[in-house]
C-alpha cells in the first residue's frame, strides 16, 4: 500500500467508527451550542456588543470544541488496545499522524457547519460568506495539525485529557488571533486585502506546524 | 581538585564580581533621567529577557540532539535549562510589569512582547507539567522534548501576530534610534553579561545536581 492508501485507511476507520456511534460529533456539537449560550449570557446580545465579541464567542467556541473533539481521538484508541494495534499496523508513524489528523479535520468540521449557522441565528449575523468559510478552513487545519500532536502526547501521561489543553491552547494563540480579527472582518464586510493579511499568519502556521509535527509525532507514541 | 571544579568556582567568582559591577553602574554610575521613572528596573530586565530567550533556545538545541542521540544528558541540560528559564521568564514578567506601572499607567497590556513572553512562560510551565504527569524518565524526556520543540518554534509565529495590534515597547526606541547615552549601554551590557554568566552558572549547578539525583537513584536501585 502507498503511503496515502495507509492515511486513508486510518481516516476511514476513524470516520466510520464516528458514523456507526456518533459519539464526538453529537457530543461536541452539544458543547458547542452550549458555550455559544453561556456566552450570550455573559455578554449580552446588544447588536454593539455582538459586533464586538462575536468573532471572538465562534472561536472560543472552536477552540474547546476542538479541544473535546481531539483529546477523544486518542483516548478512544487507547480504550481497548487499539494503540498498540495501530502501532503494529505495517505503516510508518507518519501515516498514523497523517490519517488522524484528518479524521479528526473531518469531525471538526462536521461541527463547524453545524454551529455557524446557529452562531448566525443566536447573533443575527450574516456568516455565509466565503471569507469565512476559507478562515474556518485554514483555522481548522492549524488546530489539528498541532492537536493530534498533543492528543496523542496528553494520552500518554498519567493526567490525560487534562494536557491537552495546556498544551495545546498558548500553542494555537496565533491561529486565534489571527481567526478573531479575520472573522471581524469578514463579519463587518471587509476587504480580502484585508482578510489576507491575517489568513497569511495562518498560513504560516499550518505550514510550519504540519512540518513540525509529522516530523516529531513517531517520537510521542513510540513505547 | 578537577579542572571542571576550578572553571565552576571560576566562573562564579566572574559572576559575582560582574554583579557587584553592575550594580555600582546601575544605581551611581548611570546619571539620572528625569522623563523617565524606574528606569533602572530596565538594566535588569532586559538581561532577564535575554537570559529567559537564551534558556529556552538551549531547551530547543537540546531537545532536538535528546531526541537523535537518546543521551540522558542532553535532557538533564533541557529539563535544567527550562526550569531556570521558567524563572527567568517570571522576572520578566514581573520588572517589566514594575517598569511599565510608573510609565505607561498599567502593570499590563497586550503589547506583542508582552503577549510573548505571557506565551511562552504558559508553554514551558505545560512542559514542567507533563513532566510531572509522565510515567518513568524516559518517557518524561521524550514528552517534554517534543514539547520543547514545539513551543520554540512558535515564538516567531506567537510575535508576528500580536504585533499587528498596537506598539508601545520602548524596545524600538533604545535600540533603533540608537537613544541610549554611551554611560547606559556600558551598564546595560555589563548586566547583561552578569546574567549570562548567571544563567550558565545555575544551569551547570543543575545539570550537576540532576546527574548526582540519577546516580543516587542507580545506587538505590541497586540496593533493592
Amino acid at each position: 500500500m502507498t503511503f496515502w492508501k495507509k492515511v486513508a485507511a486510518i481516516t476511514w476507520k476513524d470516520a466510520l467508527t464516528e458514523l456507526r456511534t456518533k459519539e464526538v460529533v453529537f457530543t461536541v456539537l452539544v458543547f458547542a451550542i452550549l458555550v455559544i449560550v453561556i456566552f450570550n449570557f455573559a455578554f449580552g446580545t446588544t447588536s454593539e456588543a455582538v459586533a464586538l465579541v462575536g468573532p471572538g464567542i465562534l472561536w472560543v467556541t472552536f477552540a474547546f470544541s476542538g479541544v473535546l473533539s481531539l483529546n477523544r481521538a486518542f483516548i478512544a484508541e487507547r480504550e481497548a488496545g487499539c494503540l498498540e494495534g495501530l502501532m503494529a499496523a505495517p505503516m510508518s508513524r507518519e501515516a498514523v499522524y497523517v490519517g488522524k489528523m484528518l479524521g479528526s479535520f473531518i469531525s471538526m468540521l462536521v461541527v463547524e457547519i453545524v454551529t455557524l449557522p446557529v452562531f448566525a441565528v443566536f447573533f443575527n449575523l450574516d456568516v455565509f460568506s466565503l471569507q469565512l468559510v476559507v478562515i474556518t478552513l485554514m483555522a481548522t487545519i492549524g488546530f489539528v495539525a498541532v492537536g493530534t500532536l498533543f492528543s496523542a502526547l496528553a494520552v500518554n501521561t498519567r493526567a490525560r485529557e487534562m494536557v491537552l489543553p495546556i498544551l495545546f491552547l498558548p500553542i494555537v494563540v496565533p491561529v486565534i488571533i489571527s481567526a478573531v480579527k479575520a472573522s471581524g472582518l469578514a463579519l463587518t464586510g471587509g476587504s480580502w486585502a484585508d482578510v489576507v493579511q491575517w489568513l497569511q499568519i495562518i498560513l504560516a502556521f499550518d505550514a510550519i506546524f504540519l512540518v513540525v509535527s509529522f516530523l516529531v509525532f513517531g517520537y510521542v507514541i513510540e513505547e | 581538585m578537577n579542572r571542571g571544579y576550578v572553571l565552576r568556582i571560576g566562573l562564579l567568582l566572574l559572576t559575582a564580581i560582574l554583579f557587584a559591577v553592575a550594580l555600582y553602574m546601575v544605581f551611581l554610575y548611570v546619571p539620572n533621567i528625569k522623563d523617565l521613572r524606574a528606569d533602572r528596573v530596565f538594566y535588569f530586565h532586559v538581561p532577564v529577557d535575554w537570559s529567559a530567550f537564551l534558556a529556552y533556545f538551549v531547551v530547543f538545541v537540546s531537545s532536538i540532539v535528546y531526541l537523535r542521540t537518546r543521551d540522558t544528558k542532553w535532557d538533564m541540560i533541557a529539563t535544567s535549562a527550562v526550569e531556570i528559564g521558567v524563572v527567568f521568564n517570571t522576572l520578566m514578567l514581573v520588572t517589566g510589569s514594575i517598569w511599565a506601572r510608573p510609565n505607561w499607567g498599567t502593570w499590563w497590556n497586550w503589547e506583542p512582547r508582552l503577549t510573548t513572553a505571557l506565551v511562552l512562560w504558559l508553554v514551558y510551565v505545560g512542559y514542567l507539567l507533563v513532566r510531572g504527569y509522565s510515567s518513568g524518565r524516559e518517557q518524561a524526556a521524550r514528552l517534554s522534548a517534543v514539547i520543547g520543540i514545539v513551543g520554540f518554534v512558535d515564538v516567531p509565529i506567537v510575535f508576528l501576530s500580536t504585533k499587528w495590534w498596537q506598539l508601545q515597547h520602548p524596545g524600538a526606541l533604545v535600540f533603533e534610534t540608537g537613544g541610549l547615552d554611551p554611560t547606559m549601554l556600558a551598564a546595560l551590557m555589563v548586566s547583561l553579561a552578569a546574567f549570562t554568566c548567571l544563567f550558565f552558572v545555575l544551569q551547570i549547578q543543575r545539570v550537576s545536581l540532576k546527574r548526582a539525583e540519577a546516580e543516587l537513584q542507580m545506587l538505590m536501585d541497586s540496593t533493592e
